[in-house]
């Protein structure tokens, strides 16, 4: 009894951690699933079919194949926009600071509808014809304030000794930040982007505000929840899944051998502080 | 909201010196103009829709006018659904406050090595679709399924059911917003200097007191920016609402993208997306400012 009040909040959080994780393994279950009739809800009978099949249902592979399209065309201009504007904010003076930190803390507070919505009236009123890029362009932008977010976090927890000692050993500016502070902020970037993708590939409100008759995974995943989700869907996500976690893993697995090799007590800091700290500070 | 920026550059070390350049707007210009002209831009777009007036004769077609009577047509008509979007959202934010709290304390303080990878477990399940995982819970809280059985035969459930009812809408919510929850109360429980509350200890706070006036309004910046994260996406929300409730728990989210999409209402789609954005907007600012000005500092 003693045992059990001590560790109460021990057994809570993993309870909590079970919990966060029940929804994947229905998900992992049901790709095995061979269903009766349209609706992939509850078990029946073992089967590989949709492993073995993945792009055996019309729609699933191509729509899959569009959402890592725009995912890494809106990751990759979101992550070097963010980035930009992050050493602006804390590298350099300028007017408007304050405008511009709104501007990139507004789109975190806006539901996500409500900007769907705005973006479709611009396209409607300017006739824009809505496809690939306007779900893009629309994915750009709200993927810009994450990355700003973690990329500035990056840059404000480096130790500012280290490019004062390059400095020191007369390594010129262009070389302080190519040699220094690059390779310092890159994980931050990486991170950005990796968070960006995952973003904008399970975004769906604003997608299908502006996607016009373009299909990406989620809204396939949407129309085919009237009428039943096909099994191959489930295949996927868990390998999307997967994937993420190996290299969301991978990365913590760099990040603590570097760590354990320098045994230097460089500040570098994981991506939940971030967010909170933007919001705390804007 | 900008008192903290002169602050945070008046701390920098002088070797990084904040430099007064071309290069800085260089840098921000892009980035910031696609935020304007994609992001600000709609805003004003959308409010000029909003005021738009129907073109006789023609079905879908408006044109530009000043028919403030939209927003008046607009409450009148989705006042139900307005109520209900901040009901439920607030609901599961209280709900994930509750049980975020305590997993982020332990993270924070309790986790030692294994900080980092429950870090990781915490974030990992939003690496699964979130509309599959919305549709899992159908799974989860089928009718013949086991939580509902249980319920059932404690007689807890006044519907017998929970699939198609408020209840499964808040438990969707609470699910899919709670790492939102999770990653701000601990960055605030985090930088809490355990030494704090052994002090508190060694003056004989009991652990119940030491919580009260060292923990709790120490991590009051993580409870404000979790529950904003939470509160906000999940009142706009209405993928919870179509998968898991019934017409008669419909949300804002399901009447703007109703009329936008299926009905081609813009204007009232646009007074709609006003209203909720203006509500939302007012509610952040008063809480912060509240939080803020009593707690915060």
């Amino acid at each position: 009894m003693r045992w059990l009040r001590k560790n109460f909040i021990g057994i809570f959080a993993i309870l909590v951690l079970i919990y966060l994780f029940i929804p994947i393994a229905v998900i992992m279950v049901l790709s095995f699933n061979n269903p009766v009739g349209k609706f992939n809800l509850s078990w029946n009978e073992f089967s590989t079919d949709a492993w073995t099949g993945l792009c055996d249902v019309p729609g699933v592979c191509s729509s899959f194949v569009k959402s890592v399209e725009i995912g890494l065309m809106s990751t990759l201009f979101a992550t070097i926009l963010g980035t930009m504007i992050s050493f602006a904010l804390v590298r350099y003076r300028f007017r408007g600071r304050s405008t511009t930190n709104l501007l990139i803390f507004l789109p975190m507070a806006t539901p996500e509808v409500v900007m769907g919505a705005s973006l479709l009236a611009l396209f409607l009123n300017m006739k824009f014809p809505l496809g690939i890029l306007t779900i893009t362009v629309a994915h750009i932008m709200f993927i810009i304030s994450f990355v700003v977010v973690t990329v500035k976090a990056r840059l404000q927890g480096m130790d500012p000794r280290l490019e004062e000692a390059a400095r020191d050993l007369y390594a010129g500016p262009r070389a302080v930040f190519r040699y220094v502070t690059f390779p310092l902020v890159l994980p931050g970037i990486l991170g950005a982007a990796l968070l960006g993708f995952s973003l904008s590939f399970d975004d769906f409100i604003i997608s299908y505000f502006n996607a016009g008759t373009m299909v990406t995974f989620p809204i396939f995943i949407w129309g085919a929840a009237q009428r039943g989700i096909p099994v191959q869907v489930n295949a996927l996500a868990t390998l999307v899944f997967l994937i993420a976690l190996a290299i969301v893993l991978g990365g913590q697995f760099v990040n603590y051998r570097r760590r354990k090799k320098l045994e230097a007590p460089l500040a570098v800091p994981s991506a939940p502080p971030m967010v909170a700290d933007a919001m705390s500070r804007s | 909201m900008a008192a903290v920026i002169p602050q945070a550059a008046a701390t920098k070390p002088s070797s990084v010196a904040a430099r007064k350049s071309r290069t800085g707007y260089l840098l921000l210009f892009p980035g910031i103009a696609w935020l304007g002209v994609f992001f600000a831009i709609p805003l004003v777009t959308l409010f000029a829709t909003s005021l738009q007036t129907p073109i006789e004769g023609k079905t879908g077609k408006y044109q530009p006018g000043f028919a403030v009577g939209n927003y008046a047509d607009a409450i009148a008509q989705y006042w139900p659904q307005f109520l209900r979007s901040f009901l439920y959202a607030g609901t599961a934010t209280l709900l994930a406050l509750a049980i975020a709290y305590p997993l982020a304390y332990f993270i924070a303080f309790r986790a030692g090595k294994w900080r980092s990878l429950m870090l990781v477990l915490v974030v990992a399940p939003s690496f699964a679709s979130f509309l599959l995982r919305t549709y899992a819970w159908k799974t989860i809280l089928a009718d013949d399924g086991v939580i509902t059985s249980t319920l059932n035969n404690l007689h807890l459930l006044p519907d017998g059911r929970i699939l198609n009812t408020w209840i499964a809408v808040v438990a969707g919510l609470t699910y899919n917003f709670l790492p939102f929850m999770i990653l701000p109360l601990y960055a605030a429980l985090e930088k809490i200097d355990p030494r704090f509350i052994e002090a508190a200890s060694d003056l004989y706070a009991s652990p119940v007191t030491a919580f009260r006036k060292i923990t709790w309004p120490l991590s009051l910046p993580g409870v404000v920016a979790g529950t904003l994260l939470t509160f906000i996406p999940a009142a706009g929300d209405y993928i919870n609402a179509s998968l898991l409730g019934s017409p008669k728990n419909r949300m804002i989210g399901n009447a703007i993208q109703n009329n936008f999409i299926e009905f081609r209402d813009y204007p009232m789609a646009s007074a709609l997306s006003f209203i909720l954005m203006a509500i939302i907007l007012v509610l952040v600012f008063t809480y912060i400012r509240r939080a803020g000005t009593e707690d915060l500092v």
